[in-house]
């Protein structure tokens, strides 16, 4: 039920939609939950709407942790 | 798929579990909740458990919507269906799960019942809109990720004043469920639930913050890590709790830094308060009468409120008497405790609601791992 994946916007509408691209597929969503979402930014879509935007540096970060625990464990 | 596929890796959750094999005492041990189905789905799928060292042992907790909403509040929806010719929307999984008299709303369907899958709220507002002389409930389940989309569509249907469209506010709140375990006798009392930490919610937190948890860590002297849905997240967070366990501390830590943040999503906090309201208690399957636990619409918005449109009183219900989704859903028991698994009960013909969703506990054994437990053995062909 808390399922969301995450999308990226490629394209701005009114009234706060946007459309959305995941691996093709082009959907109209909702960004009237989250401010200051652009073009290819990637947001936490659930249930049609834009929960939070996704921070690539904070990603990066994350990715980088679990090499690290892997590399000390070796 | 780009934040995804690379949260998967292998090789890495390889490296990460002989982290926390070299890293967990085995002399003691580490009983972790997660919380959300969501991590139960994938700590099933991925078959995590398998590449955790003995003392690190995974409990399944509440946090998944279908499996606790209690079946008096699906009897309302059903009713609402067959008896009032009113339009039911609601999200895929609730159709399915079983309530009285041996109905679901997808067999109220069968019946005649106008029961419609939405795949978003902002759907059922449409189905009012394409239906102007039908009555439309949209039965609203969810934890605080599924509410803000709700809440907005509350506040649309006022502000476009549409007449037909009502919901069944069913929302629920993740502190007020953990609160309730960590005070439950299994674990204050007893001690047949012993509990060392916690997996926190990836979505929920996205919306919440961190900061509601910080409450367990200082109150209960649980740890508490905030973890994605992938299973690398999953790994991740396990071995920091192992690391916070091993050091006697209890913090808040997030790994899912890439989406939550201390704060949460305040945007979205404003307009939950600004439709809902806290209700004095709620039944929830499993755990019963929890108090300050769920959410109704506000006065201000009443008259996009079921309960008060239709004049609607919840009848408490009890599960079928073979089922154990009560002692699976507060953690103390497990799938395989239960003598209708897999037998009476499977995705297909669910007797218990753990068993509809896929993020139910029973749902992710039976379809992921309910092999492990059979020993496979080797014999001559006949």
């Amino acid at each position: 039920m808390c399922l969301a994946i995450p999308v990226r916007v490629v394209e701005l509408g009114f009234d706060e939609m946007a459309i959305v691209d995941l691996d093709g597929i082009r959907k109209e969503i909702s960004l009237a939950l989250v401010d200051g979402v652009g073009v290819g930014d990637y947001v936490i879509l659930h249930v049609g709407y834009a929960l939070a935007r996704l921070d690539a540096d904070e990603a990066e970060r994350t990715l980088a942790l679990f090499a690290s625990a892997a590399r000390e464990a070796a | 798929m780009k934040y995804i596929d690379e949260f998967r890796d292998g090789e890495l959750a390889l490296g990460i579990a002989a982290a926390i094999a070299a890293e967990a005492d085995p002399g003691r041990s580490y009983n972790l909740m997660e919380f959300c189905g969501g991590h139960t789905h994938a700590i099933s799928r991925y078959g995590v458990t398998d590449l955790l060292p003995p003392a690190v042992r995974m409990i399944h907790g509440p946090g998944c919507p279908v499996c606790v909403l209690p079946i008096g509040r699906i009897d309302l929806a059903i009713r609402l269906a067959l008896d009032q010719g009113v339009i039911v929307a609601s999200y895929g999984d609730c159709l399915r799960v079983p309530a009285s008299d041996n109905l679901s709303l997808l067999k109220a369907k069968a019946r005649g019942g106008d029961v419609r899958m939405v795949y978003s709220p902002a759907d059922a507002l449409k189905i009012a809109a394409a239906n102007p002389e039908r009555e439309v409930v949209f039965l609203a389940i969810g934890f605080e990720t599924t509410t803000p989309p709700t809440a907005l569509v509350i506040k649309e249907a006022a502000r476009a004043e549409v007449t037909n469209f009502s919901v069944l506010c069913n929302h629920v709140l993740t502190p007020a469920a953990i609160t309730n375990i960590l005070e439950s006798p299994e674990v204050r009392r007893l001690g047949t639930l012993p509990l060392d930490g916690f997996i926190g919610p990836a979505h929920v937190s996205t919306v919440i913050g961190s900061r509601p948890y910080e409450f367990f860590a200082e109150e209960y002297a649980k740890p508490v890590v905030i973890a994605g849905f992938e299973p690398l997240d999953v790994m991740q967070a396990i071995l920091m709790l192992v690391r916070q366990i091993n050091d006697g501390r209890a913090e808040v830590e997030n790994e899912f830094t890439r989406a939550v943040t201390r704060d949460g999503n305040l945007k979205a906090q404003a307009l939950v308060s600004d439709v809902f309201e806290l209700r004095r208690s709620f039944e929830w399957r499993g755990l019963g009468m929890v108090p300050y636990s769920a959410l109704r619409i506000r006065e201000a918005y009443g008259a996009f409120d079921a309960e008060r449109r239709f004049r609607l009183e919840t009848r408490s219900v009890a599960d079928n008497k073979a089922c154990e989704c009560g002692a699976i859903l507060r953690g103390v028991k497990h799938p395989r405790d239960c003598k209708v698994f897999g037998t009476v009960c499977t995705p297909e013909s669910p007797i218990g609601s753990c068993m509809v969703s896929s993020e139910g506990a029973c749902a992710a054994y039976y379809s992921y791992g309910r092999f492990r437990e059979i020993p496979i053995v080797a014999g001559a062909p006949a």
